[in-house]
């Protein structure tokens, strides 16, 4: 019979070899329910996997890889931290969002003034507000001990209705004929986030989200901070014996979230999406949590799941525009890649061992 | 400024190319906001590009994309169907207007029509909608009519213009025959999220309502309706004949597919131009489902003739004395209301409780 043994340490190899296993694995079984919706696998695959970087129209695709990934890579850092050290803040949607009004809001005060120093202060204004955000949560949860899942995760809501009555109301662009939404921040040079280099999708969000990398990267290995967030996820007491405070991480960890899912907002108000409206966010903020698991909480681990995860977002909806995939199907492939991955994590604790009947 | 002379030069000699090759298919795409199984607004969308395939068979190739949110994620939808070589795309969301007017600066070959949107910045953009306020004043009769808790609940999704003219319509039809009429609304901030509009349908009833109005493309209403037994119900964007004869006593129909074939027609003869397309009953882009047995003949029969006078032209939904919701004048005796107020309408009508979301 099969029996699972467990590891006496995690398999180093298995860490790294479980992402991609369960890449091939979706990629199997995604073909087969493909094939199963009538479509030919191969070409399925090739249209998701393989045309948005190689494909005819790769030119387009490849900057979009960048303004589509960025957010996630951003938020997911973020979340990385506080997840190792059991620190888990669900609503980074909530704070992207508070972090695109205050950021927006800065800009939108000031129209139509041009000024250099316009766009720095917005950044500041959306980090602060995302920082903000999730101080509640923080707050709440070293105060009173409060679970920080629910706080932030029933934030998202109140950041939403917030985002509508900023939408239809102090935010609404006074020139658009009642209708809900800010004035585009596109059209407003001083405070739009635009391209670095024209055509590359390069804005300076993408910029940060390299910088987080690399600065998170350092954190966990070199600096002590990093060591005390490795060390309480891993082993709680030990840690409290060791110095850590847990009040003073658990602020940390939630602030840095915060502001980075904020200082993501304010990227995406002020660049791609243009414009504060009802239905300004589209997920970003959870569907980074994947992100941070698909990138084992590693910052490397997360710059490249964020670009597989912008990678099946744009090249299913080619699959949907060009093979008439329903959007059901893709859907369903992303939660392939994620349950492949969770369920193969066993092996990285576990060994499977055949025993003979003994047992039975 | 450099990124579009660049995607639109690329797309010249891609579409160049690309066109040599499918010169005599005509491609249209579509963008829809929701799934096509909604059963809704977006369902009917979907009959309409049915249609244009049933229309011109093999001359036409058409294209859609479901589920696609508004914002930055429609723009690369509509760029890439551009880039697939659309000659015709129509984006079926008030929310893609932004993306819409964007993305057709960048393709000046391939002609683009927006769904309930204003926005023509560009010669290759149409816009078009239907007046639904117009089904809106027979629902709101028959409404009146039903309702014998006097409570009619309202789904409302987003405090637009075309949203409040349907509440203001529906509400000054339903007090006309009812005088004792209230309207609870529910704004749920979506346009499809079967679950919102279930607890927001939930809600109305628990709170008296006894006819449920939805301007949300789910089903979910009418579930709950059924399950709650005495709740009167109507189809929305499409006929929800499934709930008939009750929960769903009527409903308004949009059907897209006469203005969709003709507009295809035009890409292929050439005769395209940038236009705004508002049509209501009498065109035939609204129209009203079967009205169930559940209502009374004599209601049925006013429904009918109302329907009738909307299509003639000979009655418009809105027509004088209307106060605004403050008392102040709005139309006097007999004077209809022009389209700019009504494109534009952001105040109820007088005798309607709550304020408009700001």
């Amino acid at each position: 019979m099969i029996v699972l043994e467990k590891r006496p340490q995690p398999s180093k190899l298995w860490a790294y070899g479980t992402p991609v296993l369960a890449v091939l694995l979706t990629m199997i079984f995604g073909g087969l329910l493909f094939a199963a919706l009538g479509k030919n696998p191969v070409d399925a695959i090739r249209t998701i996997f393989f045309d948005p970087v190689f494909g005819e129209f790769a030119f387009y695709y490849r900057p979009q890889l960048l303004v589509k990934g960025a957010p996630l890579v951003l938020i997911a850092i973020g979340l990385s931290l506080g997840f190792r050290a059991g620190i888990w803040n669900i609503g980074a949607e909530g704070q992207y969002i508070i972090g695109a009004l205050c950021g927006a809001g800065v800009a939108l005060a000031v129209y139509p003034l041009e000024a250099f120093w316009l766009f720095p202060l917005m950044i500041m204004a959306g980090a602060l507000g995302g920082w903000a955000w999730a101080m509640i949560p923080a707050f709440l949860k070293v105060r009173f001990g409060t679970n920080e899942i629910l706080v932030s995760l029933m934030l998202v809501y109140v950041a939403e209705q917030l985002l509508a009555s900023m939408a239809l109301g102090l935010l609404r662009n006074p020139d658009g004929f009642g209708f809900p939404g800010s004035r585009n921040l596109q059209q407003y040079p001083s405070a739009h986030n635009a391209e670095l280099i024209a055509g590359t999708g390069m804005h300076l969000g993408v910029v940060f989200a390299l910088i987080a990398v690399i600065f998170a990267y350092v954190l966990l290995s070199r600096h002590m901070l990093g060591f005390q967030i490795k060390l309480t996820g891993a082993a709680p007491r030990a840690a409290k014996f060791a110095g850590v405070n847990p009040a003073r991480l658990i602020l940390v960890c939630l602030g840095t979230s915060g502001a980075l899912a904020g200082m993501a907002g304010l990227f995406e108000v002020a660049g791609p999406a243009g414009q504060v409206s009802i239905d300004f966010n589209v997920g970003y903020g959870f569907t980074a949590i994947i992100v941070a698991f698909l990138g084992r909480l590693n910052p490397i681990g997360i710059l490249l799941a964020g670009g597989l995860m912008a990678l099946t977002y744009i090249g299913g909806e080619i699959a949907q525009g060009q093979l008439g995939l329903p959007a059901a199907a893709i859907d369903l492939f992303q939660g392939m890649l994620l349950f492949f991955l969770l369920a193969l994590d066993v092996l990285t604790n576990y060994r499977i061992r055949l025993r003979k009947g003994e047992a039975a | 400024m450099k990124l579009n002379t660049l995607l639109t030069s690329a797309a010249l000699v891609l579409g160049l190319a690309a066109g040599a090759a499918a010169q005599d298919r005509t491609k249209v795409g579509f963008v829809y906001v929701g799934p096509v199984g909604d059963g809704g607004w977006t369902y009917e969308h979907d009959k309409g590009r049915q249609a244009v395939e049933g229309a011109f068979g093999d001359a036409v190739e058409t294209v859609f994309v479901e589920s696609v949110p508004e914002g930055p994620d429609a723009e690369r939808v509509m760029t890439q169907m551009a880039l697939d070589g659309a000659d015709l795309i129509f984006t079926t969301s008030f929310g893609y207007m932004d993306a819409t007017n964007n993305v057709a600066a960048k393709f000046p070959d391939v002609k683009f029509e927006h769904a309930t949107g204003y926005k023509r910045e560009h010669p290759n953009v149409s816009t078009y909608s239907a007046r639904f306020y117009e089904g809106r004043a027979i629902q709101g009769h028959i409404a009146g009519n039903m309702t014998e808790s006097n409570i009619i609940g309202y789904i409302a999704s987003f405090p637009i213009p075309e949203v409040i003219r349907g509440i203001n319509s529906a509400y000054i039809h339903a007090s006309k025959v009812n005088p004792d009429v209230e309207f609870k609304i529910i704004w749920v901030y979506t346009w499809f999220d079967p679950a919102k509009e279930a607890d927001a349908a939930t809600a109305l009833i628990e709170q008296g309502a006894d006819v449920i109005l939805q301007h949300t493309d789910s089903t979910a209403p009418q579930a709950a309706a059924q399950a709650a037994g005495n709740v009167v119900t109507f189809g929305q964007a499409s006929d929800m004949g499934e709930y008939a004869p009750f929960p769903r006593v009527s409903s308004i129909i949009d059907d897209w597919a006469p203005y969709y074939i003709a507009r295809t027609k035009a890409v292929m003869d050439d005769t395209w131009e940038s236009m705004d397309t508002w049509d209501g009953i009498g065109p035939g882009m609204v129209g009203i489902g079967t009205i169930s047995d559940a209502v009374p003949a004599d209601v049925k029969a006013e429904a009918l003739a109302m329907k009738e006078a909307l299509g003639s032209g000979e009655y418009h939904a809105f027509t004088g004395p209307l106060n605004k919701q403050d008392g102040s004048p709005w139309l006097a005796e007999g004077e209809t209301a022009d389209d700019g107020t009504l494109l534009g309408m952001n105040f109820y009508v007088e005798g309607l409780t709550g304020e408009i979301p700001q």
